[in-house]
């Protein structure tokens, strides 16, 4: 038997973690043509490599279908209900960070905090007999925060991407997304909310709390996690 | 564990009862249209109600409660004054608790009457107590008018009046704004750094998007308008945090709210039809002297109630939800209706709990 490990199948993402494996002594390959998805792991026994879309590494952990899996916080934490129960961290990884933010336009001199945001979601919400609308494709962990905070007269509007450009495009009065450096927050005239902090994300390695492991996958996974853990 | 014809059973019983009580059986659609429940309750409706959709109508919820569609085919041309009573499955979304359930049957009676309200709230109650009486449950009661009778005659500013109004079912919220209306909590640096601009809004950047500069520019009036308010008073803040903390029995609570009344004259009103409604129960032979009643109880429970309140608990299974709950929501008319307002109490009652409940007495 082996045990698998899902990891991101493209981009820097993944270049980022084979660089991290490879760090451990596990290397980590892509394997056959560019456009196949299929790996190879040398340096560690009886390990599958699994590519996989970052988005559906959390999916495939809490089903048990991957023991392992290289995902960012942020997507663990929308996609997974009651993700500790699912899921355990085992490494913060140091690279894809990115916090997950509120934004709203520059020129709202007037919304600094969260208090600032709902007043004015109220107020707009009179002027045009909607409620204000906040773009987003992190549904959950938005709409959490907001409940938390008290927030209302908001609606949440999917964007899956380009989700800076919804509020110049009029889909949207604001915006809740992953960003780095807030170069592109910038660019597109929106600014951070002083509170407005959701989620600060990273690549992080994962173990599935819900895969059933025999005698021959438990030993599996413990070298593997002696390996991760050596450095 | 009850089976599901078991609780059905027990279901149509409890509904023969609100018949026999002159209630008129009605049925709702399973799907609702999403929008209403959004606009009444927020996006907060979408972590417990199940939301699906088709290319054509869009968005639907599968409903989380019978009021909403009741209240709507009430307004529809129901007659005046109407009882109803339903039952039927109702799905809650959970995300945090793997032992709540997802789909259950609920019972409810609802009374649509203006002529008396206190005796239509006691109708309700009493009946309630009746028919869980042999479950010895504890009740839980309160008043969310009071609170909305507190925050309309505050000595402050419209505004200030209607940000906590529109916060009373938030009470995090709502003790933030207190907080700040009083000055106890300070103006905050950046707010005080904006208007001490002579222009704010000069170096602002490109207008993008719904909102405008001039919508900008009226909250910046109104921020300023609200900076120059004086605090809210020590006497009224006081007598604020009194009346939130309010936890006692019917007739203790009663006594507390007048004395209340000295330094918030508004909620004398508020006072006497708690009053009445304690005379209109006792009159129908509930325990008044033994009911709890605690001021704050209900906020929370995102359903316009804006009068009495109530629910009935396990005191031996305090991992069970409230086996019934109930209340005045005469504010969900008001906004289902456009203006028309109706005054509308009423409860549901899960059998499911009432069967388990039985079981475990055995």
């Amino acid at each position: 038997m082996t045990i698998k490990l899902g990891v991101p199948s493209k981009g820097r993402l993944m270049e980022k973690t084979f660089d991290w494996f490879a760090r451990r002594g596990i290397s980590l390959s892509r394997t056959g043509s560019d456009r196949e998805y299929a790996g190879a792991v040398a340096g560690v026994e009886g390990v599958d490599l699994v590519l996989l879309s970052a988005g559906e590494i959390p999916r495939e952990l809490a089903a048990g279908r991957i023991h392992f899996g290289v995902t960012g916080t942020d997507l663990v934490h929308e996609k997974l209900a009651r993700w500790e129960q699912q899921v355990e961290e085992i490494a913060p990884m140091g690279f894809g960070q990115a916090d997950l933010i509120i934004a709203v336009p520059k020129f709202w001199v007037d919304v600094d905090t969260l208090d600032d945001l709902d007043a004015a979601a109220a107020a707009f919400r009179r002027n045009h007999g909607f409620r204000l609308r906040i773009a987003t494709k992190y549904h959950r962990l938005v709409r959490e925060f907001l409940r938390d905070a008290g927030v209302a007269d908001y609606a949440l509007v999917d964007s899956q991407g380009a989700t800076e450009g919804t509020v110049k495009n009029e889909t949207a009065e604001a915006v809740a997304d992953i960003t780095s450096t807030g170069e592109t927050l910038r660019a597109n005239h929106l600014k951070l909310l002083a509170d407005g902090l959701i989620l600060k994300s990273e690549a992080t390695l994962w173990r599935s709390r819900v895969v059933g492991l025999d005698d021959t996958d438990h030993a599996l996974c413990k070298a593997f996690m002696a390996r991760i853990e050596a450095d | 564990m009850p089976t599901r014809s078991e609780t059905l059973a027990e279901a149509a019983r409890l509904r023969r009862r609100f018949e026999d009580l002159g209630a008129v059986p009605v049925e709702t659609p399973i799907l609702q249209p999403a929008e209403t429940l959004l606009d009444l309750y927020g996006e907060d409706i979408r972590a417990r109600a199940y939301v699906t959709s088709d290319a054509l109508r869009g968005e639907q919820m599968l409903r989380p409660d019978f009021t909403v569609p009741v209240v709507q085919m009430h307004m529809d041309g129901g007659a005046e004054p109407a009882r109803y009573t339903y039952s039927g499955e109702v799905f809650r979304r959970q995300e945090q608790d793997d032992d709540r359930a997802n789909e259950y049957v609920q019972v409810g009676f609802e009374v649509f009457d203006r002529s008396n309200p206190a005796a239509a709230d006691a109708e309700v109650f009493a009946e309630f107590s009746k028919l869980l009486a042999p479950l010895s449950l504890r009740a839980s009661t309160g008043d969310i008018g009071i609170l909305m009778a507190a925050v309309e005659g505050l000595h402050t500013t419209e505004a200030r009046r209607a940000a906590l109004m529109r916060h009373i079912w938030r009470p995090g919220r709502f003790r933030a704004l207190l907080e700040r209306f009083s000055g106890r909590a300070p103006v905050p640096a950046t707010r005080r750094a904006l208007l001490a601009q002579d222009d704010p809004t000069a170096d602002a950047g490109p207008e993008i998007g719904a909102r405008t500069m001039s919508e900008v520019a009226a909250r910046i009036a109104a921020l300023r308008e609200d900076v120059a308010a004086a605090p809210l008073s020590q006497t009224e803040m006081g007598a604020l945090e009194a009346l939130l903390s309010v936890r006692e029995t019917v007739p203790y609570a009663l006594e507390r709210l007048r004395d209340i009344a000295v330094d918030l004259p508004s909620i004398a009103g508020a006072v006497r039809r708690f009053e009445a409604r304690a005379e209109a129960l006792a009159a129908r032979n509930v325990a008044v002297e033994t009911l709890e009643f605690e001021a704050s109880y209900g906020r929370s429970l995102m359903e316009y109630y804006d009068g009495f309140v109530f629910g009935f608990y396990a005191s031996n299974r305090a991992d069970l939800p409230p086996i019934a709950t109930g209340g005045r929501y005469d504010a969900l008319t008001r906004r289902l209706g456009k203006g028309v307002e109706i005054p509308a109490v009423g409860a549901v009652v899960r059998p499911g709990l009432m069967l388990e409940l039985a079981e475990d007495g055995q």
